[in-house]
């Protein structure tokens, strides 16, 4: 229970004309408790010099809701209190001096239903850039029932994928397309052919395969269902290629989508950069088509990556799962890309449990109820190979995809070797972690055994062995086992 | 050919010992085993037959196991599947699903192609099984 007073100038006093600190306004309220249907957002404030941190932590509320820098009348013709967002608690943030953890709380009724482009526009809007603050990051959010059952959620979601697919049990095993660039439509379907054929059930189109000069989509698409169809007969399997509908306007992603459809592809996937609004609209085209929708997360690092200011990515999943991905890349721990694995291990809760405790070494600050929207299926890629098969078995579980791009391709004698020495180093860990054994610890042996019996994964571990991407992680959390007093 | 759905199709055939120790797995997650069969393994085959109900109530891999034997004997020229399937809330489907019996002939899949307007194709997955009656289709191994 928080010891301070609220400060907010109440009356008359409060609407006479001229500037006053955010804090009297109404924006820092300490006893005030959060309401069931309120929307939480934790900011990390980093104020600028001098500035005292609760007038900073007061102003972010302001900012993200109701004030404007100086008093106005008109506040007056409305419910004006039930509209100020209340910053009710403010932490200064453990080993990061001059940084505060403030808990802002929003009324239901400040946002569209149904709308990520609305809830962003206010939490992470004009308040980013106020003079005041040297950096802002958004930590986390608190979404009530009440908010997530106003979106449709993933259009698929985990279960009803795999019984799509008819995939159960084990990881789904998939790889990007390379040459990122350059390929023809007919040598690109070569790649997706032989991947597939070779034992993974998905390929990908990069993010930045569109529509280029070397290969116009229509080629790329027929292609690549010529692979999958052949790939499919050959092996009695269901399989997919994410088919990248990404375009510069909607009518051209509706077009391709619509193509991908009428030539029977089960999959196709969007860019995080086309934006909030497109991709709730191609989750709605997607739940609509029985259309699986596939999420590359192109642009986030630009403004995740950082401690100190931008969004965390943990945000971006949960507004994603809202607007209604099917799959989300989500890290790897182990692979080339930014992953501490305890925060990586949130991210993946949060797109694939019911309820997320709070969780602070996992950088989850609140509890979370999803109220049975649909199960986000994480997507681990970049830099990963077959022999940390049982590190990615641990650290990720089963319900992922595992995507191995150069870890398929770049296999000595090939890519359907590449993809067999994957499917048999996944399977042989499945295998061993059913039977109850200590994979993390066995796992190197588990792999040797199994590629006894395997030429293409013996291969597989020669050429990758001592491969790993062991760099300090800029995205770890920061949190003490006892939360801290408010300040 | 070998026909790769499931689990564990890239691995060497299962033991039965390997096999049990799979079925152990399903009961102490507290899933529902099913044994299944089918002569026609086509990709979209979705319903395999059900040798009798999906064992809710049987807690014991042995007996499971001699369930199996049982329907090799009758089917042992088919496909065979085992699945678990978890009732928990938020998931209500199969969690794990593998193949322990096979013909063995695989003769496979022909795919089908119909040339149409823009160059688009209709691919139909056709089963070289399903050529011939069911219940007859592995009539000469």
């Amino acid at each position: 229970m928080n010891m301070q007073q609220s400060i907010t100038v109440r009356g008359k006093d409060r609407y006479k004309s001229g500037v006053m600190e955010y804090k009297r306004m109404g924006y820092w309220e300490p006893n005030y408790e959060p309401k069931d249907t309120d929307v939480i957002a934790l900011f990390r404030v980093t104020p600028q010099d001098g500035v005292d941190p609760t007038e900073a932590c007061a102003a972010v509320a302001g900012e993200s809701s109701t004030a404007t820098w100086t008093v106005v009348w008109t506040d007056r013709l409305t419910a004006a209190e039930k509209y100020r967002a209340k910053c009710y608690r403010v932490d200064p943030v453990p080993n990061s001096p001059g940084s505060y953890f403030a808990y802002i709380a929003y009324d239901l009724d400040l946002f569209e239903p149904g709308s990520i482009a609305n809830l962003t526009a206010s939490i992470i809007g004009n308040v980013f850039g106020f003079k005041p603050l040297k950096a802002l990051r958004l930590e986390d959010m608190r979404l009530p029932v009440a908010y997530v059952k106003t979106f449709q959620g993933p259009a698929t979601g985990i279960v009803v994928e795999r019984e799509r697919l008819d995939k159960f049990g084990r990881p789904l095993l998939g790889a990007t397309v390379k040459p990122k660039l350059g390929l023809s439509g007919r040598n690109y379907g070569r790649v997706v052919y032989e991947a597939l054929k070779g034992g993974l059930d998905f390929t990908k189109d990069d993010e930045n395969i569109n529509s280029q000069p070397f290969m116009h989509w229509r080629e790329r698409f027929l292609y690549c269902m010529e692979a999958v169809n052949r790939a499919q007969a050959a092996t009695g399997e269901i399989k997919g290629t994410y088919l990248n509908v990404t375009a510069g306007t909607m009518e051209d992603m509706y077009e391709r989508a619509e193509f991908a459809n009428e030539i029977g592809s089960n999959i196709i996937m969007i860019d995080l950069v086309i934006g909030y609004t497109a991709i709730q609209s191609m989750a709605k085209w997607a739940r609509k088509h029985n259309m699986i929708l596939h999420l590359h997360r192109a642009g986030h690092s630009t403004y995740t990556r950082q401690r100190s200011h931008g969004v965390s990515f943990r945000v971006i999943a949960k507004w994603m799962r809202l607007a209604g991905v099917d799959h989300i890349h989500a890290g790897t721990v182990v692979g080339k890309l930014e992953g501490d694995p305890k925060t990586t291990r949130g991210f993946y809760d949060i797109c694939r449990e019911d309820f997320n405790p709070l969780q602070l070494e996992h950088g989850v600050f609140f509890d979370q109820n999803w109220a049975s929207l649909n199960k986000l299926m994480p997507v681990a890629s970049g830099g990963i190979h077959a022999g940390q098969m049982h590190q990615l078995l641990d650290h990720l579980g089963e319900d992922v995809v595992l995507q191995f791009g150069g870890g398929t391709i770049g296999h000595p004698k090939g890519i359907q070797a590449g993809a067999t020495a994957n499917r048999v180093a996944l399977e042989a860990m499945i295998l061993a972690r059913n039977e109850g054994r200590d994979y993390v610890h066995e796992g190197p042996e588990i792999l040797a055994k199994a590629a006894q019996t395997c030429t293409p994964l013996r291969e597989a571990l020669d050429v990758w062995k001592d491969v790993t991407f062991n760099y300090e992680s800029t995205d770890a959390p920061d949190f003490v086992p006892t939360p801290s007093m408010a300040v | 050919m070998r026909v790769t759905q499931g689990c564990f199709s890239f691995l060497p055939d299962l033991t039965d010992d390997q096999i049990a120790a799979q079925v152990q797995y399903c009961l102490d997650k507290g899933f529902a085993v099913n044994i299944e069969f089918t002569d026609d393994p086509h990709p979209r085959n979705t319903y395999w037959d059900m040798w009798g109900l999906p064992m809710f109530d049987l807690r014991d891999a042995a007996g499971i196991m001699k369930e199996l034997a049982d329907c090799r004997r009758v089917y042992g020229d088919r496909y065979i599947r085992i699945s678990g399937f978890d009732s928990s809330h938020g998931w209500e489907s199969v969690r794990i699903s593998f193949i322990v019996n096979r013909p063995r002939e695989e003769p496979g899949f022909r795919l089908d192609r119909q040339e149409s307007v823009g160059r688009n194709i209709r691919y139909a997955t056709h089963s070289y099984a399903a050529a011939r009656p069911e219940g007859e289709r592995y009539a000469d191994q």
